[in-house]
């Protein structure tokens, strides 16, 4: 039994090499892990180790042999005892194996030729019929979502910085901690970094935990986890270790804070293949979405926005309203125009349609609630119906959700449009403190009166 | 155990070097539990030498770290854990899957990229896990296993199952923030997690003394009180000693314990690193006085437990053992292209 020893890779770029030298001549005995020659390329020298024991029958590669091809018999090694004189050398390579480079079928890329989205027109109400509705503020929506999921199942725990015994930065865990205890609502030290990866971990094992940021910005420190360790892990461990988790807090802009602490995310995370992210507009839609987030056996992103959690909306009573992530909401009927937009993008765009309503101009609003999944066929059945679309999002332009609800629009409805999509967006600027200049930063209801008369040509 | 025991032996690099352990006994092996260390350290050593290998023959792709000359750390370690007790790792983390009990094939399977590795091809040999055998992976970023490992330490003691997480990291991670972040709140919370510091000298080619302040890497856990001791990682006694005394302080309710593992890795940091950074003699000065595997097999034969011929065999079956998986790794079909879309989220 003769074993053949092949020219190694020192990387799998590497297509050749010199083989320097051998440090075993034929007829010495070899045991594994002896270093029997040293190869050299352009970048290093490398010892070649033994990993079969016997003895050095031939060396087919003489030393100093340039551009030996990787994979290629550069010696071969005989059992002890076997006459070394008889060993015939095959003149190919052994390197027979090419399964590794196995030409794998192609997948069909995403590039859709032809619309691949049918239309699916979104619901306006969804509240179960002879539903109690009492005003709610956001705020309280997203304390009793957290309170009647906890109650209902034992392995959900909140965890953040003020979370418990200050009941909340922004008041958003009030009475938590009375009602659950220490063991279940969890202040952190202010370490976003140790306490997302503890809290991924610990999801890792079925807890289901939600992880209050205080704002967006500071999840910056924890974007490694959100994103290498909670939204990658199901997909590298082939389907076995899934991440119930939910990462919420508010994001974007609030109020003369400046630049790092007025960035809205929803671009970022939206951009990640295994995050579910949800950025809802009225109570209702908070309760029911963070309800399903805490439910959904995948890591949601949960983008809040400190200037809405103080305004009152209609909500259904009952501890079972859960709405489905990944459908968007018919917030009003319209037919000139579609105006796409989601968590406070939906405050320019309702006042917009409001005033558009006194000049003529019929507006509908779609809800998008949920960022991704995205609900496109409800995008696509609306511009079917007005033929323009004008997407508002208060954050920055570039590589924006709303660039990406364009990109869309093109590829599934460009038969239907008679004018460009038109994006209104915070400007591309970080956030200025001065009172003025902050304001000239947002996007206004003028901006999108502007950019709706621009695509009706009214 | 044995009712013999011998008095630690601290590793000549810091023999001066104030340690919880010193002062402490190292019970010596029974028959039964030094042929079982031989066993599984010597199968990880047949293994990586057969990965690199196949890296050398272009069928693992990537990078490819060997945990070559470490293998007293995880052997000890996992010899005195309890079924259940969850393990994480960073990215040489071939070794701690086949302690954990990790089929060779499988794992084999995942550094060619089949359908038959653990991630079915998707993860590669940097990120590896196995629910079944609480294996939390093989993690490719420095330093994230220690927060998430620290997250597995705090699901056992939210559900009071008195399990312990131990959560490896090299000397290069230990600076790492997050180290420091997780040390905190672990302590905190009393939180049972085992920190093994595998100090194998080297950051890839930053050797410890250029890249930590205080080389002594046992005592990083002192501002938060968490004990901590070196314990000489070339010897599986000790690593099993030490391992038992921070098993039981953790899962008493102590909180964390960190072991400093003194160990030293044989190859480069990962395959297409040469090692130029390091003398030679260096690297065969501890093959030849401090191989842990050599360790045990002297012990063995000198105990007349088994003969060197007897030992063969044990290496030739495992061999054999390894031959095959390289075999189940290259014939193994790869993954269907359909699975590109798979298991990115589960069904709601």
């Amino acid at each position: 039994m003769t074993i053949e020893i092949l020219m190694p890779a020192l990387s799998p770029t590497m297509e050749e090499g010199k083989l320097a030298k051998w440090l075993k001549s034929e007829g010495d005995s070899v045991e594994i892990g002896d270093v029997i020659a040293e190869i050299e390329t352009d970048k290093a020298t490398m010892e070649v180790e033994a990993v079969d024991e016997g003895v050095l029958g031939k060396v087919v590669v003489p030393e100093g042999t340039e551009n030996v091809a990787v994979n290629s018999v550069i010696a071969i090694l005989a059992a002890e005892g076997e006459n070394i004189d008889a060993i015939e050398v095959s003149s190919t390579s052994s390197s027979s194996d090419t399964s590794a480079q196995q030409e794998t079928a192609t997948v069909a890329a995403t590039v859709a030729a032809t619309p691949t989205v049918s239309a699916q027109a979104a619901v306006s109400n969804e509240f179960p019929a002879g539903a109690t509705i009492k005003q709610m503020t956001v705020r309280e929506a997203l304390r009793d979502a957290m309170a009647e999921e906890m109650r209902k199942d034992d392995q959900v725990y909140v965890m953040g910085e003020e979370v418990a015994e200050y009941n909340g930065a922004y008041k958003i865990t009030q009475g938590l901690l009375d009602e659950f205890g220490a063991k279940r609502v969890y202040d952190t030290p202010i370490t976003e970094h140790g306490f997302a990866g503890i809290a991924v971990g610990s999801a890792f094992l079925g807890l289901r935990p939600v992880v209050e940021f205080m704002t967006f910005n500071f999840a910056m420190q924890a974007i490694d986890h959100i994103i290498n360790s909670a939204a990658k892990t199901l997909y590298m461990s082939g389907g076995q270790l899934g991440c119930p988790i939910v990462f919420r807090g508010p994001n974007g802009a609030a109020a003369r804070v400046g630049a790092q602490h007025s960035q809205d995310y929803a671009a970022w995370y939206s951009n990640v293949p295994g995050l579910k992210v949800v950025q809802p507009y009225t109570a209702a839609d908070a309760k029911g979405l963070l309800k399903a987030a805490i439910r959904d056996p995948n890591p949601v992103v949960f983008l809040e926005n400190e200037i809405i959690y103080g305004q009152s909306f209609d909500v259904p009573e009952g501890d079972d309203f859960v709405l489905p992530i990944g459908k968007a909401r018919l917030h009003r009927e319209g037919t000139d125009v579609t105006l796409v937009s989601w968590g406070i993008g939906m405050t320019y765009a309702v006042g917009a349609a409001d005033a558009l309503a006194e000049m003529g101009i019929s507006a509908e609003i779609i809800d998008l609630r949920t960022i991704r999944p995205m609900d496109i066929p409800a995008v696509v059945a609306s511009v079917q119906k007005t033929n323009r679309c004008v997407v508002v999002e208060e954050g920055w332009p570039q590589s924006s959700v709303a660039s990406e609800v364009s990109a869309q629009i093109m590829e599934n409805a460009f038969d239907y449009l008679d004018a460009p999509v038109v994006r209104v967006t915070g400007k591309d600027v970080p956030m200025p403190y001065a009172a003025n200049l902050e304001k000239l930063a947002l996007p206004t209801v003028q901006d999108v009166i502007d950019a709706v008369r621009a695509v009706t040509y009214k | 155990m044995g009712a013999r025991t011998t008095k630690a032996k601290p590793t000549p690099s810091q023999a001066s070097a104030k340690k919880t352990g010193d002062n402490l006994t190292i019970a010596e092996f029974t028959q039964e539990q030094d042929l079982k260390a031989y066993h599984d350290m010597l199968l990880i050593r047949r293994f990586e030498e057969k990965a690199g290998q196949l890296y050398g023959m272009g069928l693992i792709g990537g990078f490819c770290h060997l945990y070559i000359g470490q293998e007293a750390v995880v052997t000890g370690m996992q010899m005195a854990q309890v079924e259940g007790d969850q393990v994480i790792t960073a990215y040489r983390d071939h070794g701690h899957m086949l302690a954990c009990g990790m089929e060779a094939n499988g794992v084999m399977a995942e550094l060619t990229g089949r359908e038959g590795g653990y991630s079915r091809g998707k993860g590669g040999s940097m990120h590896m896990f196995s629910k079944e055998k609480n294996f939390f992976g093989g993690h490719g970023i420095v330093g994230a296993q220690i927060s998430l490992g620290t997250g597995l330490a705090f699901a056992n003691h939210y559900n009071e199952n008195g399990k312990v997480s131990v959560t490896y990291m090299g000397d290069g991670a230990s600076n790492q923030g997050q180290v420091y972040e997780s040390f905190n709140m672990a302590k905190l919370w009393s939180l049972p997690v085992v920190y093994v510091i595998e100090n194998n000298k080297y950051g890839m080619g930053t050797s410890v003394a250029r890249h930590s302040s205080n080389t002594n890497l046992s005592e990083r856990g002192k501002s938060f009180d968490i004990p901590g001791e070196q314990v000489d990682g070339m010897d599986v006694r000790a690593m099993y000693a030490a391992a038992e005394r921070a098993l039981d302080y953790a899962r008493s309710g102590n909180g964390p314990y960190i072991l400093e593992a003194v160990t030293y890795r044989y190859r480069g940091h990962s395959m297409s690193d040469p090692a130029k950074y390091r003398a030679k003699e260096e690297v065969q000065k501890m093959k030849g006085e401090r191989d842990p595997i050599d360790m045990v097999k002297e012990r063995i034969i000198a105990n007349g437990w088994k003969t060197e011929e007897e030992l063969k065999q044990v290496d030739k079956d495992i061999r054999e053992v390894v031959a095959e998986s390289a075999e189940f790794a290259k014939t193994n079909p790869e993954p269907d292209p359909s699975e590109l879309y798979t298991d990115i989220l589960i069904d709601a």
